[in-house]
């Protein structure tokens, strides 16, 4: 089975940007709502100050908390993949899984039910790339199986140094990127 | 040169959690659940003690199951308020999610109104007269209930285990949340549940001020309203058991609730950096001030003092004690699950 997983070079990302205008045009994300975003930090002393810009979304973590603390079982772990997912038709809107969630990757669609990245799945299950991966022009972005040692996200992961975002709250977080 | 650190993030209010998650509604759910949990707990105790003999005087805590299943209502009335999909809210009961605390309560809710309901039929001929005269059935039932001692000693262990998990789950339902490092203590389900029984002793000895015996049958609204007024203002009468056990046990409650609050406080600020900020966010931080001033001085520390000065017959005994106690439990959900909200992991460049 696939355990699908998303690979971020740091070095290349320029925060431009794309990977946000693509997520809310292939899935019509309303106004003033997003899936993805652009993060920035700075960090250390001048003249050495290290400077990380990341595209971050759900982690699709492997220990998810939105999904243990679903009432209805709504957040749900689809079978392919082990992609974290909503049934809209299942959410009552209590936002409990907002609030477990420590990467606030979640908010309340205006439709009432909590609504997020889901590594697009449907154009994954057609052979394609998710919408942020495919119009990435720094190619910064990259997505595939972790259980297939021969796949790009495999092969990336054992040549560069990486990290996840949040290891201590103890997630499993999905996405790595790549320092 | 000093070392920087700083995230440009996303600020935006309508998909950042901390920013609208949870508004009034839950606060005020969790404290009619803690309070009903309290009530629930203390009147079930009462059942078995008393064995519910008509003929021996039960007090305040003939009206406590009715008022229990009046303020649930409202609780869950403020919980269905907060869903953002109303219309989907029976989804919660075509599944049970042991992993789920939310989960959990809702199907512990579904459990607490028939031991709600038996309990307020075994009480309806004293709490309600009237009715019990409009519907015969309904003492007829109460009677049928009364004979068998099995049914009241159910009735009384059914409100005392069921209270129980109710107070706890208002707790363990934040305590869940591990994105928020304020909310994450075991000791929030045994707080909130002391929490509950203080404010549920302090909701029947001010029920029992309010009661106004002997207007209920008789005379019209005004006459009862004033002579409500008048009782209120008076002093229990000398020697009223009732009165002093429940402030024993209303001390006792918040002596708990008290070491449950600093040792809840000391966990946090043993544990991680972000724990340690979390506690911050209530000892010095922007709830600081209501967290001293409504929840220990006021909810805690000043009734704590009151009724034992009561009790020690050095001052007058009154109702203010009780409304302190019932305004510190709102304060203390109010505070926690507002600072809980602002509480989080801090993500840094690794």
């Amino acid at each position: 089975m696939a355990r699908y997983i998303m690979v971020i070079d740091t070095r290349r990302c320029v925060g431009c940007m794309d990977c946000v205008v693509a997520c809310k045009t292939e899935h019509g994300i309303p106004e003033g709502y997003t899936r993805d975003w652009i993060t920035e930090t700075v960090r250390g002393e001048q003249p050495t100050t290290q400077l990380e810009i990341r595209s971050e979304r759900c982690n699709h973590c492997d220990n998810p908390p939105c999904v243990y603390c679903c009432p209805t079982g709504a957040s749900h772990i689809h079978e392919r993949g082990g992609v974290v997912l909503v049934t809209p038709e299942k959410c009552i809107g209590c936002k409990a899984c907002l609030a477990a969630c420590p990467y606030n990757a979640r908010y309340i669609h205006p439709d009432g039910y909590a609504d997020k990245c889901t590594f697009c799945i449907d154009r994954v299950e057609k052979g394609l790339k998710p919408a942020c991966v495919s119009v990435c022009p720094t190619h910064c972005m990259h997505f595939g199986d972790a259980d297939d040692p021969l796949s790009d996200v495999s092969r990336l992961l054992a040549s560069r140094p990486n990290h996840t975002l949040l290891p201590e709250a103890g997630t499993k977080p999905r996405i790595f990127y790549l320092t | 040169m000093t070392p920087v650190e700083f995230t440009t993030y996303r600020h935006n209010p309508l998909i950042d959690p901390g920013l609208h998650l949870w508004g009034w509604q839950i606060p005020v759910y969790l404290y009619l659940g803690g309070l009903v949990a309290g009530l629930m707990i203390l009147s079930g105790y009462h059942v078995l003690r008393a064995q519910w003999d008509r003929d021996r005087a039960h007090g305040h805590y003939v009206t406590a199951p009715l008022l229990s299943l009046a303020l649930l209502s409202a609780g869950m009335l403020a919980l269905f308020l907060d869903l953002e999909h109303k219309l989907y809210v029976w989804r919660l009961y075509l599944t049970f999610r042991v992993t789920s605390p939310m989960s959990w309560g809702s199907w512990i809710l579904l459990l607490v109104y028939p031991a709600l309901v038996a309990s307020a039929l075994l009480t309806l001929p004293d709490a309600l007269p009237r009715l019990v005269r409009l519907v015969p059935g309904l003492g007829r039932l109460a009677s049928a209930m009364e004979a068998r001692p099995i049914f009241v000693q159910a009735t009384g262990f059914a409100n005392i285990a069921l209270g129980v998990m109710l107070g706890i789950y208002t707790g363990v339902l934040l305590s869940s949340l591990g994105a928020r490092p304020l909310w994450n203590s075991a000791l929030l389900g045994p707080l909130f549940l002391f929490s509950g029984l203080s404010t549920g002793a302090a909701a029947l000895h001010l029920l029992s001020h309010l009661r106004v015996p002997e207007a209920r049958d008789e005379g019209d609204f005004g006459d009862a309203l004033i002579s409500a007024l008048v009782h209120w203002l008076r002093p229990p009468e000398a020697g009223a058991e009732g009165h002093r056990k429940l402030e024993h046990a209303d001390n006792s409650f918040l002596t708990i609730e008290f070491a449950l609050l600093a040792l809840f406080l000391g966990g946090l600020l043993t544990s991680t950096a972000a724990h340690q900020a979390g506690a911050q966010l209530l000892l010095t931080g922007p709830w600081g001030a209501p967290f001293w001033v409504l929840v220990v001085g006021a909810g805690i520390v000043l009734p704590l003092t009151l009724q034992y000065l009561q009790a020690q017959r050095k001052i007058r005994a009154t109702i203010v004690p009780a409304v302190l106690v019932l305004g510190g439990g709102l304060a203390l959900r109010f505070i926690l699950v507002g600072a809980g909200q602002a509480s989080a992991w801090t993500i840094s460049l690794s």
